[in-house]
């Protein structure tokens, strides 16, 4: 029960380093755009990938499951279109960037806290946790945001596709599913948690790397334990924040 | 001038430090030698605040180092450059990024200007013309000459070395270590060197203080350290069956 709570203490002990305004304005923008293209741009790939299979199967699955003659098909359209952008846009993706940016967050500064390059950093009197981490914290919360609206756009495409090859729904239905009751909210719901999320990959990543002692088995530890530990987070902050939202 | 006023670091139940108290000259290479494991990364991360201290005081230039904040350090933090055990060059960046990166970060000096100074430090270590080779294409050697230019491309006042030659040849090492002592007197800087190697110990041992098992031990320079009677500093100076056969 202890170490849960201490290493909570450190964390924001911690986050107070990393969210103060950095010292060198120019540096931090250099770093931004970096950390925008290896921290998002560098994952549309998997992304879209993702996206297009996970809309198709949604939609499959909803049409399997349409049997009663009462429900229009157009349900199919609408349903896809809710799974996606309510939950499987920005909770299962930002679990993958967990995995693939988390991942790379904890061990990149793992291995620089190992072969000391963290306490080069300190020694010139530069704040390494702020250098490090708050520009991957902002690429993260500024980038996810634009990821996830395009993994909703092609999740809905893929469901479309799915339909169209499989004749299950007509175009026509589809495209009406998808415009029934649509509500903005529903994407100020998902982007704001994306970008809870955003922030929970970067900064619990970013902790892991900046803890770790040892030498390199102790990088992937830390690499390892940054995506189970923001995956669980972003888990639970799920809940709380559809909770919120909501309830 | 660097001093070390009773300083004591335990990390748990192990006191590493034992009422250390030392002073470093300027304008001189001055040694901490010792066996591994008898606290000289200790010590050195103690002085330049990497760790902190449990008792005593670290002073430069009177200026009481262990009682000033982040802010207040960082002052003098920008007076001194560092060598790592491991070079610790910053991977993302090529040689000239690393050495540029203290300009960067703490002057308002414009591109030529740095550009300039970098590649007058570059000179300096021997390390012309390359520029945009990334670490990982770097020899042991020339990791550790750009980690010098890195570390006195600021001018500071004082330099702290952490075995500048672990892992290079002896022909390599003694010329990273003259190198190193060449600086001091060009620039008048306090430097601190931790070693074990005898070799580097007679050749740039201006001032030595020999660590045993977290005490100052014993201290002089490199004309003395041949001539004592001590059994423990002897057992380390005359430690491989080379000197013992030269001693004979
Ligand atoms: N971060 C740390 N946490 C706990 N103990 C440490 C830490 N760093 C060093 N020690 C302990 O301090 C003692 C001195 O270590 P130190 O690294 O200063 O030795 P050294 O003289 O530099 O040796 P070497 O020549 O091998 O580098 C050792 O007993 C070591 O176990
Ligand atoms: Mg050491």
């Amino acid at each position: 029960m202890l170490r849960p709570l201490s290493t909570l203490g450190s964390y924001v002990l911690l986050m107070r380093r990393v969210l103060t305004k950095p010292q060198k304005g120019k540096l931090f923008w250099q770093q931004l755009f970096f950390e925008i293209d290896q921290l998002g741009l560098d994952s549309l790939g998997i992304v879209a990938f993702i996206s297009v299979f996970m809309g198709a199967v949604v939609a499959i699955q909803t049409a399997y499951n349409i049997d009663s003659p009462l429900i229009p098909m157009s349900m199919v359209g609408f349903t896809t279109r809710q799974s996606i952008i309510l939950e499987f846009s920005p909770t299962v993706i930002c679990l993958i960037l967990a995995g693939k940016v988390g991942s790379r967050i904890a061990s990149q500064i793992g291995t620089m806290r190992v072969t000391e390059q963290i306490d080069a950093l300190e020694i010139m009197g530069v704040n390494s946790a702020n250098y490090l981490i708050f520009p991957k914290v902002v690429a993260s919360v500024l980038i996810y945001p634009v990821l996830i609206v395009f993994s909703m756009w092609l999740g809905i495409i893929g469901g479309g596709a799915a339909m169209m090859f499989s004749k299950l729904v007509s175009m026509h239905d589809y495209i009406h599913g998808i415009r029934i009751d649509f509500e903005a909210f529903t994407i100020f719901y998902a982007l704001t948690k994306t970008i809870f999320f955003a922030f929970i990959i970067a900064t619990v990543s970013g902790f892991f790397g900046y803890q770790t002692q040892g030498g390199a088995l102790e990088v992937g530890q830390a690499s390892t334990k940054a995506v189970v530990v923001s995956s669980i987070v972003i888990i639970l902050f799920n809940l709380v924040l559809t909770q919120l939202l909501l309830g | 001038m660097i001093e070390g006023r009773n300083i004591n670091k335990f990390f748990g139940d192990n006191h590493v430090l034992r009422d250390v108290s030392c002073t470093f000259h300027p304008g001189k290479t001055n040694l901490i030698i010792g066996q591994s494991g008898s606290g000289k990364t200790v010590l050195m991360k103690c002085l330049v605040g990497l760790f902190e201290v449990d008792s005593g005081q670290v002073l430069y230039d009177s200026r009481n180092f262990s009682a000033m904040n982040i802010e207040q350090r960082k002052e003098i933090r920008q007076e001194l450059g560092m060598l790592f055990q491991g070079a610790a060059l910053f991977d993302s960046l090529t040689v000239e990024g690393n050495v540029m990166f203290p300009l960067n970060m703490f002057t308002k000096k414009s591109a030529e200007e740095k550009i300039e100074r970098v590649n007058f430090v570059l000179k300096r270590v021997n390390l012309e013309n390359r520029n945009k080779l990334m670490p990982s294409e770097l020899s042991g050697g020339m990791k550790k000459r750009v980690a010098i230019a890195r570390a006195i491309v600021m001018n500071p006042k004082y330099l702290f070395c952490d075995e500048p030659n672990s892992g290079l040849d002896p022909q390599t090492s003694n010329v990273i270590d003259l190198l190193i002592q060449e600086l001091t007197y060009e620039y008048g800087i306090t430097t601190i060197v931790n070693t074990h190697d005898m070799n580097s110990v007679l050749s740039i041992g201006d001032s030595i203080e020999f660590i045993y098992q977290g005490q100052i031990w014993w201290s002089g320079n490199k004309e003395e350290i041949l001539h004592m009677g001590n059994k423990e500093l002897n057992d380390f100076v005359f430690g491989t069956e080379l000197t013992k056969r030269l001693r004979k």
